[in-house]
């Protein structure tokens, strides 16, 4: 936004007034981090491949490019069936539960709101405890059934707490819409852990799910998870103005001539698609979807023109350098992704909020 | 030009406005008064499309019921009585999202908008402020742009909820004679409700009495404005006195009490 001009002698000198966007310089910040993070996921792993090496091979790659990879073929398929899918994976979850995050906070206008709001995980959870240990190992077209099971219990889970919040909701539905996720979100943990417990020789497996992790085998998750992360990038990148319009309440918003709880209805879906797809792939991987929309807000601006573009790169640039910590911190074990997005997550999180906070008004 | 035609609303079988009519004519200035619990808000709601209501409502000749949320928020701006200012946003920024009603739902503003947007700013002298924080204005300065963001919907009709409440009282003057400039200016039809009775008498061409839902009084402040009428449904003691030409000043007295009037000898 630009400063006044004066007005001389009576004439009205219209103010500039710009659209909101991405201010450029965060705009580089960000794809850099996300390139940053990218190169240094793809390069850092047990077995060691150069950087030129890596350079060449993705060279060699491209179309109209007559020039081998100077890699071995066992380098190779280390290159491109586990660390380049692991990365993009990572990408595609954290770009996704940061922006399904800043969706969820914006349409309930409650900044403790995470992709796992309306029972999403709890849902995800029952779903992969209950494949877990009654059809282990089983597939269905070819995926593995806890996926699905994760997904389906996922998207219940939200749609049980939408129907029975709107039903519940009458004026202050986006109250009762929260109360009907935590409803549902207790009972569903409820019967989860039930099941964990009667079940004990499974309980391994299933606490290492919990926990989550970005999978190693192929190119298999990044194509099941793609769809619906491209729909809930698009569909809430779309939404960013009507987000903004949003934090007015439902009333003001309403006499702009937005519909709220349509609005609220389709970014949901939409946020839920993707954040389902995600942890029934990776797990309910925590904090992502909490601390990148808030650390855009406090270090670039609250508008969601800003956070929802900046949250997917970043978010994305995160849990690829979370992972990679994951993958090296206790080579030649794994630690738990949802450690490490805790474990980094909250003290910078911290330093964020106590170095803006001086700044702040 | 507003027309309300027995109007009843009711949240959860608890009627709060009943069988309300009134016009407002283009360019006229109608504000609802009453004690608190009267309906004003209620009504004036109804007004906007943001309420669902028995009785008819038509905007320039044209229902509510039949037209599209957007539509109603081109015909009708509404500055509520405790607006959301969002503190981290700017004052353009606020003023811009005013346009909302003219964009397409997931469209963004363009040059007309924006062009829009900045002599909305310009005119309400908010030029100096355009880049602040809405946090950082004072409450005068806050209102100014929420009346930015609901000129910027560039509505015939404006639709004020209480427009001069914790601001001072030349503050309070301040926002009214801007309504009154843009009102005579514009040609826009203004529908308020206030609860400070000596200025809605100044400034409105007519003022409604509601008490509990229910039309007592409609008509100049002279008619509406009696002594006997406010102690009655205010339960309140004033004296009633004539300002300007129909004006009238309502000033409340303290009940004379033994000591106070040792006092004030």
């Amino acid at each position: 936004m630009e400063a006044a001009t004066p007005n001389d002698g009576g004439v009205l000198q219209p103010v500039a007034v710009r659209s909101l966007r991405v201010p450029w310089r965060w705009a580089v910040v960000s794809l850099g981090a996300l390139l940053v993070a990218i190169v240094i996921g793809v390069a850092v792993g047990p077995a060691h491949l150069s950087l030129g090496g890596i350079a060449g091979s993705v060279f060699a790659r491209l179309p109209f490019v007559h020039r081998p990879s100077a890699l071995t073929a066992q380098q190779e398929s280390i290159l491109w069936s586990l660390r380049v899918p692991r990365v993009v994976l990572g990408a595609l979850a954290g770009g996704t539960l940061a922006v399904a995050g800043a969706a969820y906070q914006g349409t309930f206008r409650n900044p403790l709101a995470d992709p796992y709001l309306l029972g999403a995980a709890a849902g995800a959870e029952l779903g992969a405890t209950l494949a877990i240990i009654f059809v282990p190992g089983q597939a269905l077209l070819g995926v593995n059934l806890v996926a699905v099971a994760a997904f389906a219990g996922a998207s219940l889970a939200v749609a049980g707490a939408y129907v029975l919040g709107r039903s519940a909701g009458g004026v202050r539905s986006v109250t009762s819409l929260i109360l009907a996720g935590v409803a549902i979100a207790a009972f569903l943990t409820a019967i989860q852990t039930y099941a964990q417990q009667r079940n004990a020789d499974q309980i391994r497996q299933v606490y290492a799910w919990l926990l989550g992790r970005l999978q190693t085998a192929g190119w298999q998750g990044v194509s099941l998870v793609a769809p619906y992360v491209v729909i809930c990038a698009v569909v809430v990148v779309a939404h960013r103005r009507v987000l903004d319009v949003l934090q007015f309440g439902d009333d003001e918003a309403a006499s702009l001539g937005v519909r709220p709880r349509r609005v609220r209805f389709w970014v949901v879906v939409a946020a839920t698609l993707g954040t389902a797809a995600v942890v029934a792939v990776c797990g309910a991987i925590a904090f992502v979807g909490i601390i990148i929309p808030h650390t855009v807000r406090l270090m670039v601006g609250r508008s969601y023109r800003v956070v929802v573009p900046l949250s997917l790169a970043l978010g994305a640039a995160f849990l690829v350098l979370a992972d990679t910590l994951a993958r090296v911190a206790v080579a030649p074990a794994e630690l738990p992704i949802g450690v490490i997005t805790a474990l980094i997550g909250a003290p910078f999180f911290v330093v964020v909020l106590r170095s803006t906070r001086a700044a702040a008004p | 030009m507003i027309r309300v035609e027995h109007v009843s609303i009711d949240y959860g079988g608890a009627p709060v406005v009943r069988d309300v009519s009134l016009v407002v004519p283009s360019g006229g200035w109608l504000t609802l008064i009453g004690p608190n619990g009267a309906g004003k808000t209620s009504l004036l709601k109804a007004v906007a499309g943001l309420v669902g209501h028995e009785g008819r409502i038509a905007l320039g000749g044209v229902a509510t019921g039949d037209l599209a949320p957007r539509e109603v928020a081109r015909r009708v701006a509404v500055v509520p009585q405790e607006p959301e200012v969002p503190p981290g946003m700017t004052v353009a920024e606020y003023v811009l999202l005013g346009r909302t009603p003219h964009l397409t739902y997931l469209a963004r503003e363009g040059a007309r908008d924006r062009r829009v947007a900045g002599e909305v700013i310009e005119r309400l002298q908010l030029g100096a402020l355009a880049s602040r924080e809405l946090g950082r204005l004072s409450g005068g300065e806050r209102r100014r742009a929420v009346i930015g963001r609901a000129l910027a919907q560039q509505a015939p009709i404006l639709l004020l909820d209480e427009p001069t409440t914790s601001l001072d009282v030349g503050r309070q003057q301040e926002v009214l004679d801007l309504i009154d400039d843009l009102r005579r200016q514009d040609g826009l039809t203004v529908l308020a409700a206030m609860h400070d009775l000596t200025l809605a008498g100044q400034y409105a061409e007519e003022l409604m009495l509601l008490v509990n839902g229910e039309m007592i009084a409609c008509g100049r402040a002279d008619e509406v404005l009696t002594r006997a009428s406010i102690e009655r449904h205010y339960g309140a003691r004033v004296r009633v006195l004539p300002v300007l030409a129909a004006g009238r000043a309502v000033v409340p007295v303290r009940e004379q009490r033994a000591a106070a009037s040792e006092e004030e000898d």
